[in-house]
């Protein structure tokens, strides 16, 4: 090889270098953010909690008047915000990346509402708690999910058709749950809350293990099809021309994104517009330098933590974490839309 | 350059189709390796679907395609990326990304979940830029660019593949004229120094017979007629396959045949005469 071909090799090894430390530093400043907005939710609610004696929680000593605001109330609650975060945001952008439409997030498209109506269905109507609640809801979830695909499906599924199916069988799968929760008039409005925009309320260690476990399983599943993903962004054909399985690589990014996000869903309830919100925000920090899969779950386990804490202690009045991020979430979905209706219909 | 060890390609007795409707009966062709094979036909015809049939993105309903001897249907997909490319009609640049960042995306089938980015990969990529001249918009965003760079930029990312055989569909549509022959320059170019078979569609006949080896002319999902440029674009021919009147002169720039179209307007008397003729 000639000097000047070596020479010419430098900008392109240059630019993957830049993308790949960006990438990274992006990843870890999120870490952080996460952190910090951890470490906020344990020590600062009602009364200050010193880090110190947070930390002495941590590593369970028992701490007079810390113990049970930290270790049974905040902990709780602030570590199962970020786990429904992270199932959220890597869920939801893994179904946008696929379906490449940022509109393709299951919270619009019917999922979560699927996942949702069958947790209260289970609750309310079969008495059922617990784990058997989530595996309903995984099982509610993937059965929306094919009759979504399946009805917008003729000759291949048009991304923009199934965004539109889909909030159909949306609409009829919130206004199923409206209709469960009236028959419950025993429940308090947070409890109902829960199930319209999500909630972390009440949250509870026992919860935190089943949803850590299926978060591991498909997320790691979905990690493993990171590549294939990211070549799905240039179209089917192009990815196949890439020797990517793209039929496989679809059904086992449906199956492990939505088993995470039902799973979230049976215990937080459908947080409003996580799902929808973390990749594109996500996208726009990351800017092409890597996968945005993790990058995107550290987005959604942000926002449902900062939205929590400011549903909780930030505004007048105390609100469920879904409140907060729908207010978020839905200018983002008009701009959206405008902006479609803007370029004449292509998404 | 070295010239690397051929691969036959071949169709055998393929009917496919989308759904219920057929688009293809019972094709049977060879590819010439080595050369330039250029698809032509009317609208409708069944070129891009054989294309794709060809390509494994779609599968015939009966029949099959071989890759040496090898049904490429039940070939490992990476593996069949490594040795035949194809570049779709339309592929999807995501927003912002950068020329090398697409280009680099043509390894995909050379890595594997956990390895990580080699030389060799670095080298594609880099002879991929040079051989499309596209390595001063390297870090240009692709949406910036005007169609004829874009488009030598997504054959850069097919030639970063490193495959032997290169399909293409329909390459110089939305192309202006100096475009298109550029584009058909860089793939003859590729022809030349690597050896690599390349088979596209495209639309323009005379530059198919300009830059074709081999052509391939389809009517109604079937193979009308096959061969060199000379044998295929007759008058006889064109007026089968397309339904149109027209007269075969020899291109005075490249030697190879000509085909001049007529109309029932803008004609002189000499050509009335031979429309009325035939």
């Amino acid at each position: 090889m000639t000097g000047t071909a070596l020479a010419s090799i430098n900008p392109i090894k240059q630019g993957r270098r830049r993308r790949a430390r960006r990438h990274g530093s992006v990843i870890l400043t999120l870490l952080v953010l996460v952190l910090a907005f951890f470490v906020l939710a344990l020590s600062l609610g009602q009364s200050f909690t010193p880090p110190g004696d947070v930390l002495r929680v941590l590593l369970g000593e028992s701490v007079p008047g810390a113990s049970f605001t930290v270790g049974q109330l905040r902990l709780p609650r602030a570590l199962l915000s970020i786990l429904a975060g992270l199932s959220f945001g890597m869920g939801g952008v893994a179904f946008q990346i696929m379906l490449r439409n940022p509109l393709a997030s299951p919270d619009i498209i019917g999922i979560s509402s699927g996942a949702s109506a069958a947790a209260v269905f289970s609750i309310v109507l079969l008495s059922l708690s617990g784990p058997l609640v989530s595996v309903v809801a995984v099982f509610a979830g993937l059965g929306v999910a094919l009759c979504v695909y399946g009805l917008s499906s003729r000759q291949g599924v048009a991304g923009t058709r199934l965004i539109l199916v889909g909030i159909g069988v949306s609409a009829m799968l919130d206004s199923f749950v409206a209709y469960v929760l009236s028959q419950a008039p025993s429940w308090t409005l947070q409890e109902a809350m829960r199930w319209l925009t999500g909630s972390v309320n009440g949250a509870q260690l026992s919860q935190v293990l089943p949803l850590l476990v299926m978060l591991a399983l498909c997320g790691g599943l979905l990690l493993s099809r990171a590549k294939d993903l990211e070549a799905l962004r240039l179209g089917d054909d192009t990815a196949a021309a890439l020797g990517v399985k793209v039929t496989e690589t679809r059904i086992i990014v449906i199956m492990a994104a939505v088993g995470m996000i039902a799973t979230a869903t049976a215990v937080t309830g459908p947080i409003a517009f996580v799902a929808f919100l973390s990749g594109p925000i996500a996208a726009r920090i990351v800017r092409n330098s890597g996968s945005l899969l993790i990058p995107s779950a550290l987005v959604g386990a942000t926002l449902v933590l900062a939205g929590d804490y400011v549903g909780q202690f930030l505004l007048p009045s105390r609100y469920p974490v879904g409140v907060v991020t729908g207010a978020l979430g839905a200018p983002y979905l008009i701009y959206l839309i405008v902006r479609v209706n803007r370029s004449g219909g292509s998404l | 350059m070295n010239v690397k060890p051929s691969h036959s390609l071949s169709v055998q007795n393929v009917s496919a189709g989308y759904g219920d409707v057929a688009v293809l009966h019972d094709l049977d062709l060879v590819i010439p390796s080595g050369k330039i094979t250029v698809i032509v036909g009317a609208n409708a015809c069944g070129k891009s679907t054989l294309l794709r049939a060809m390509s494994r993105l779609l599968a015939p309903a009966k029949g099959q395609v071989l890759l040496d001897g090898k049904a490429i249907h039940r070939t490992p997909p990476k593996e069949l990326a490594r040795t035949l490319g194809l570049l779709p009609q339309s592929p999807i640049a995501p927003e912002g990304i950068t020329v090398a960042d697409l280009v680099s995306r043509g390894r995909h089938p050379h890595q594997g979940l956990f390895s990580r980015w080699t030389r060799e990969d670095d080298a594609a990529v880099e002879a991929a830029l040079v051989a499309t001249q596209t390595m001063d918009l390297a870090e240009r965003p692709v949406d910036e660019l005007s169609g004829g760079q874009r488009q030598r930029v997504w054959i850069a990312m097919a030639l970063a593949q490193q495959t032997d055989i290169l399909l293409l569909d329909e390459p110089t549509t939305f192309l202006d004229i100096s475009h298109q022959v550029e584009v058909l320059d860089l793939l003859t170019d590729l022809n030349d120094q690597r050896g690599t078979t390349v088979v596209m569609v495209l639309h323009d006949l005379n530059l198919a017979a300009r830059y074709a080896d081999h052509l391939i002319a389809m009517a109604d999902g079937r193979v009308h007629v096959t061969g060199a440029p000379d044998d295929v674009l007759t008058e006889q021919n064109v007026r089968q396959v397309f339904g149109l009147d027209n007269c075969i002169v020899t291109d005075p720039t490249s030697g190879r045949p000509m085909m001049l179209p007529i109309g029932r307007h803008r004609m002189t008397r000499d050509q009335h005469l031979k429309e009325d003729r035939a």
